[in-house]
């Protein structure tokens, strides 16, 4: 460390005595009329008046406030050892604006998640959950999936691996909402920058020769704080800058962590659609073009994602409604090929060398979805494609969520992953503040990263795998694509396992 | 192993020494676990020479400063906050360390553990604190702290560093020794030298000073290397001379203490020994934990007798 930057420091040290009292009397002041903890942070040029030099540094910069980033809010805010940290959360989505009331006769909106069961235990746990239960959404605890070819299919119970649900079905906005709601009703200091990101320092370079004029500046030029600029001109100070801005993350490439990840040249068509009856179940069909999937979300609504090309997508979205809700039906039932077979003692001799209980019960049976009967939101068509970071975390920068990584919507794991995500971060900065640690350290973040990275690769692999074995008709291969439906059907442990894994448990499946 | 550590401490004393209940039985993995190796850098472990640790026969007995130690910090001063540098071991060690401190501190002072700053209210002196390693997360937990160090270059480092931070600028440093502390007759809740003992002098003198900064029913925590044929190994074969974390003549094997004999002068200067817990480095996963196994790196937990 060279003379000059030491003399500069020890003014900046003694500045920062003298900020502290400021910073009291801010603080008193703020608490005296602070009627909400959220501040909406318009007003930057009254801030900059009162500190003259001195910006407050945050302890932590939520970037991106969407499910992940909220996810991670609500449960710092919840937390004994974290309920304390100062957290800014910077998204221009209006939705963090204020609080959104969604009313239970809304439209549903097509854009839907599965949360698993270990989701909905961490909701819980922060008590988000209660939020969630006074919106829509709907439990299932039956899956079947089948194929077109009517050689197979197979049902998963929730009962099967000793839970009551396997899934809940929940519109996005309504997860977003229960969080944030969450979060208002506890009094952790939080400011919400209705901004973007659009710089990021972490690492000053070292021909700074700025004139450290405040002890925030000081600490920024000696890596103590990461400094981020918003698209409003604006720029604050973080101990930790979290990454929960989504798949096509700017706190990523300003870090400078690098991705790996393909496009499946498909596309998901998303939609809300109606039914005469309540659909009780989650259905699978895979179809010679890719998968079609119906998820109930009460009030006689389901969510519908089919995968497809590009150009039968295209068609999907512009085609009149009358003749997609056809589409759709005819999807779900005779289209492409038979049901399967409901006599299953041939291919019951078939397969009897996969050992295991072939008795089927009378529930167990092959069984047909409600009918659709009118299409209830707009159509939105997404492209497939997966990407990972390769790093998730280094010197006060972490990312979390889609972020991290993306998932295709087929088979609803991407947000649950990125919950798993928040909720292991905010644990773990618990786990840094209980022995004092700065929360920026590279080797807390480190222990986070080592903690999720695996859990999600598996998923991202299996995924894959699924893309993979579904997205090309083999033709005759088909018998063992149906062979390995009769295997998860009749073989338990292995079934078992594949159910625990999808519905968040952190055992690898097939290996326990 | 634990068992007989026991015994063998009994045989001093009656000691209600009583094992962290939060340990978890099964240690780590051990770092080495051969035998040091034929050509020893210092002096032979088969037989551990005495005259090191007899310092209080030399000739500067009311000081624990000791030139040729203080030498060694200073030409790495620099570095105390790189924590991938000569101090990478003590910023490994931080978490656990630190974990030990919050669970007995807490049970003792009767603080509540799951708060995000239970040391609130209580005045700790960090002897030795060097760059301020330990300092800034004592404080962070809610600690008055006090840092001195023999040294007047890591105190500035110390300083410097702790001024970038609103809540570690709180911490007071000073370039003093403990004796010199005990004249000023300063009292402290909690009196802390990790990884000091083996660098001073004296350390029986070094013990009744860290005594005499203790309120009485206050709490002294020392840690330090044990004088063992793994702590030569570990700590100085594998540590400065194939792993190349510490310079090599960091440590001087014979100046370490056993835990026997500091449960013995820590009695002597009215400290009961009420914990005590051994680090366990896992190569696997470069983190070090708490264990049972003291055999080299071990922390010591005691309350001054009184009131
Ligand atoms: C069609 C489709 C269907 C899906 N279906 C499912 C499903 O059924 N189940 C499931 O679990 N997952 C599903 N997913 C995945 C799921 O939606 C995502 O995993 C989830 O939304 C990720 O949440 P996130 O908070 O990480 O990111 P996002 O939801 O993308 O949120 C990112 C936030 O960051 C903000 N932001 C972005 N850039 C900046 C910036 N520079 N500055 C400030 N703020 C910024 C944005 O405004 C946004 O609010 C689906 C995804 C798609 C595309
Ligand atoms: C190995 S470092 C430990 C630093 C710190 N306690 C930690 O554990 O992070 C030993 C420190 O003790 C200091 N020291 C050595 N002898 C001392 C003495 N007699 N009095 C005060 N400090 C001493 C050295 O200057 C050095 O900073």
């Amino acid at each position: 460390m060279n003379r000059a930057i030491t003399r500069k420091l020890a003014a900046a040290a003694t500045n920062a005595y003298q900020s502290k009292v400021l910073r009291k009397n801010l603080c008193g002041g703020a608490n005296a009329s602070a009627a909400t903890s959220t501040q909406i942070n318009n007003h930057i040029h009254e801030d900059k008046q009162s500190f003259t030099h001195t910006v407050h540094p945050y302890d932590i910069a939520i970037v991106g406030g969407g499910m992940v980033g909220m996810a991670l809010a609500c449960s710092l805010a919840t937390t004994p050892l974290t309920k304390h940290l100062n957290v800014a959360i910077i998204d221009s989505n209006p939705a963090l604006g204020s609080k959104v009331s969604i009313k239970k006769e809304d439209p549903p909106d097509p854009r839907v998640s599965t949360v698993t069961p270990a989701t909905i235990s961490l909701f819980k746990d922060v008590g988000a959950w209660q939020y969630v239960q006074q919106h829509r959404h709907a439990y299932f605890d039956k899956l079947q999936v089948w194929d077109y070819t009517g050689l197979g299919y197979t049902k998963y119970y929730a009962k099967d691996v000793n839970k009551d649900v396997l899934g809940c079905v929940v519109e996005n906005k309504v997860l977003h909402s229960s969080l944030f709601s969450r979060v208002e009703d506890t009094d952790f200091q939080k400011t919400i920058h209705p901004s973007r990101l659009t710089l990021m320092s972490l690492h000053p370079s070292s021909s700074s020769t700025v004139e450290s004029s405040s002890s925030t500046e000081a600490s920024y030029v000696n890596g103590c704080l990461a400094k981020l600029e918003l698209s409003d001109g604006s720029s604050l100070y973080a101990k930790l800058v979290v990454g929960a801005d989504g798949a096509k993350s700017q706190v990523r490439q300003l870090a400078g962590f690098k991705t790996t990840g393909w496009n499946y040249s498909q596309n998901a068509v998303i939609c809300t659609v109606e039914h005469s009856v309540e659909n009780q179940c989650a259905w699978q069909r895979f179809l010679p073009g890719g998968p079609i999937a119906l998820l109930p979300m009460g009030d006689k609504f389901s969510n519908i994602v089919w995968t497809m090309n590009p150009k039968e997508a295209a068609d999907c979205k512009s085609m009149n409604e009358d003749d997609f809700v056809k589409a759709v039906n005819h999807a779900l039932d005779y289209g492409y090929g038979p049901h399967p077979k409901s006599s299953l003692l041939a291919s019951a001799d078939m397969f009897s060398w996969l050992g295991g209980n072939l008795v089927i019960s009378a529930n167990d049976s092959f069984e047909v979805p409600p009918k659709v009967v009118k299409l209830a939101s707009a159509r939105m068509a997404f492209p497939l494609s997966l990407m990972h970071a390769k790093d998730y975390a280094s010197r006060r920068v972490v990312l979390i969520g889609d972020a991290a990584h993306a998932v295709h919507p087929l088979a609803g794991q991407g947000v649950n992953l990125g919950f798993g995500d928040a909720f292991a971060l905010s644990r773990i900065i618990a786990e840094g503040i209980a022995v004092g640690m700065d929360i920026g350290e590279v080797s807390l973040l480190k222990k986070y990263e080592a903690e999720r990275k695996p859990a999600n690769v598996t998923m991202m692999a299996i995924l894959d795998g699924f893309q993979k074995a579904y997205s090309v008709d083999f033709g005759p291969l088909n018998i063992l694509r149906a062979a390995a439906f009769h295997g998860a059907h009749h073989i338990s442990p292995l079934k078992r396992s594949i159910i625990s894994y999808a519905s968040g448990e952190q055992r690898l499946p097939l290996f326990s | 192993m634990a068992s007989k550590l026991l015994t063998k401490l009994g045989a001093i004393r009656d000691p209600k020494i009583a094992r962290n209940p939060n340990l978890p039985l099964n240690a780590t993995r051990r770092l080495f676990s051969h035998r040091p190796i034929s050509t020893p850098p210092h002096s032979p472990p088969s037989s551990p020479p005495d005259n090191g640790k007899s310092a209080h026969k030399k000739s500067k007995p009311t000081s624990s400063l000791k030139d040729l130690e203080l030498a060694k910090f200073s030409a790495i001063a620099d570095s105390w906050w790189d924590s991938v540098g000569p101090f990478k071991p003590l910023h490994a060690m931080n978490p656990t360390r630190l974990a030990f401190l919050r669970s007995t501190l807490c049970r003792h002072f009767r603080k509540d553990p799951h708060v995000a700053r239970p040391f609130e209210g209580l005045k700790i002196v960090d002897v030795g604190c060097g760059g301020g390693i330990l300092s800034e997360p004592l404080a962070r937990m809610g600690a008055t702290v006090t840092g001195i160090d023999a040294l007047e270059k890591n105190i500035n480092i110390a300083r410097l560093h702790a001024g970038l931070d609103p809540v570690t600028s709180t911490i007071e440093y000073c370039c003093t020794t403990a004796e010199k502390l005990v004249k000023e007759q300063k009292m402290f809740d909690a009196v802390i030298a990790l990884e000091v003992i083996e660098h001073v002098a004296d350390p029986t003198e070094f013990c009744k000073s860290l005594s005499a900064l203790t309120h009485p029913g206050g709490a002294t925590v020392i840690s330090t290397i044990n004088r063992s044929m793994r702590s030569y190994a570990t700590a100085i074969v594998a540590a400065e001379y194939l792993l190349h974390w510490l310079p090599i003549g960091t440590h001087q094997w014979s100046s370490f203490l056993t835990p026997e004999e500091l449960v013995l002068i820590l009695q002597r200067a009215s400290i009961n020994v009420k914990e005590m817990a051994g680090f366990v480095y896992n190569p696997l996963t470069g983190r070090w934990s708490l264990s049972d196994d003291i055999s080299v790196n071990f922390i010591a937990f005691g309350t001054k007798n009184g009131q």
